[in-house]
């Protein structure tokens, strides 16, 4: 289901273009507007659909699964951390979905950048950067006890 | 400088009649290039098409006096504060941009029709808001061009790369930024401000007689867009989009502390 821009509603942020997991919304020479400069590399995974702060991004499904005359139309919500989703079928009915995409406040989560800078010493440990306190597990990383362990295969 | 009006003090070189006539010109060229424009890629089929759809699709009936608040609301919250743009630094650098580029305009205008030689002398205020809104326009042009324009860094681009849909916004930039220079060295008296006056006209007459070709045209067709999308939303159409999540910002168990094991 490759990805389309309604022109009038594109502002030319970038915003696709910057998410776009295949690398293929781009910006127009012509316009300045975002355009699929390769609808067949398109893996419809709804990245620049939920990203457009305009809702300029719509999807074209493909004929032998989604016949012409339905709409798959998305709503993201950052401050309801909730993504929508209307579908509408070609027959008139309708599906409306509601899902949370976040366990936190949109705009909590800290950047690399913000993190100190790894130690020399931190490189040399089996944890990742930033492990364990970045994730947020009270007590410590958790670890099997041998009595855990199932009898005979240790 | 900045209270002499500089095209008073070109009638040493030029009749008062060539810039009223050039302007002329180039507003029949806009107009005329916006109306090939439109013509040319059906914009006005398709948005009244559009409408048409919308209307039908929608769960309730706009009245009268409703359209008169959609298109004020559109007026002065999409048009004049460029209220769609969601990125802050895009939205500033437009509003400098359309705002210092209708003072520059309007100012010119009236200087050339309503105050032509130095036997009218003209207000102080008029010149400053040409060079004020002069000024403005090179402002958020330079940070957009330089700074702003999107597939530039991603795609690992010169800054200075050209293309088509430049056209609109360097041939501003040059208009502008010529017009100051040749402003600037009529004033001083020194050599070189008729080269500026001709490279002015050149970038002017480029700017307004490229409408078919650059986004010039956005000043007309985004208000509408605009007017579109605020009548899609009050008649319930919402351009076919789903209503806003009626659950709360808390949602439920997704919030709980996440438990990794």
């Amino acid at each position: 289901m490759p990805t389309f821009v309604y022109m009038t509603r594109c502002d030319g942020c970038g915003h696709c273009v910057d998410i776009c997991p295949s690398d293929i919304m781009h910006i127009d020479k012509t316009y300045r507007r975002a355009y699929n400069i390769e609808p067949n590399m398109c893996w419809e995974c709804y990245s620049c659909v939920k990203a457009c702060p305009q809702n300029a991004i719509d999807v074209r499904g493909y004929a032998d699964f989604a016949p012409l005359g339905h709409s798959v139309r998305v709503l993201r919500e950052e401050a309801k951390a909730t993504i929508s989703w209307k579908i509408r079928f070609r027959d008139g009915r309708e599906k409306n979905f509601v899902s949370p995409i976040r366990t936190t406040p949109w705009g909590s989560i800290k950047g690399p950048a913000e993190y100190d800078a790894p130690r020399p010493e931190d490189f040399a440990k089996q944890e990742l950067a930033h492990e364990p306190e970045a994730l947020n597990i009270k007590g410590g990383l958790p670890a099997l006890r041998p009595e855990q362990l199932k009898l005979g295969v240790v | 400088m900045f209270t002499n009006n500089p095209f008073a003090t070109l009638t040493d070189i030029l009749p008062a009649w060539f810039m009223q006539v050039y302007v002329i010109l180039m507003f029949v060229a806009v107009v005329a290039g916006t109306l090939f424009d439109v013509v040319h890629k059906g914009s006005a089929r398709y948005f009244f098409n559009n409408w048409r759809k919308s209307n039908s699709k929608g769960a309730k009936q706009i009245g009268g006096g409703e359209w008169v608040s959609l298109a004020v609301q559109t007026g002065l919250v999409d048009v004049l504060a460029s209220g769609e743009f969601c990125n802050a630094r895009r939205r500033v650098a437009h509003l400098l941009t359309m705002h210092g580029f209708l003072i520059y305009v309007i100012t010119t205008a009236v200087m050339v029709f309503g105050y032509p030689t130095p036997a009218t002398p003209t207000p102080a205020i008029l010149p400053l808001l040409w060079w004020i809104g002069g000024l403005m326009v090179c402002l958020g042009g330079y940070w957009f061009w330089f700074f702003i324009r999107a597939d530039v860094a991603a795609e690992g681009n010169s800054p200075l790369r050209f293309m088509r849909a430049d056209l609109f916004v360097l041939s501003l930039l040059a208009s502008v930024t010529l017009g100051l220079i040749w402003a600037f060295l009529q004033t001083r008296g020194g050599p070189g401000a008729s080269v500026f006056f001709g490279l002015y006209l050149i970038a002017t007459t480029v700017l307004f007689g490229s409408v078919p070709w650059s986004k010039f045209a956005h000043m007309f067709f985004k208000p509408a867009a605009a007017f579109e999308k605020r009548a899609s939303y009050a008649n319930g159409s919402r351009s076919n989009l789903p209503a806003p999540a009626d659950k709360p910002e808390l949602f439920g168990s997704a919030r709980e502390q996440p438990r990794h094991y």
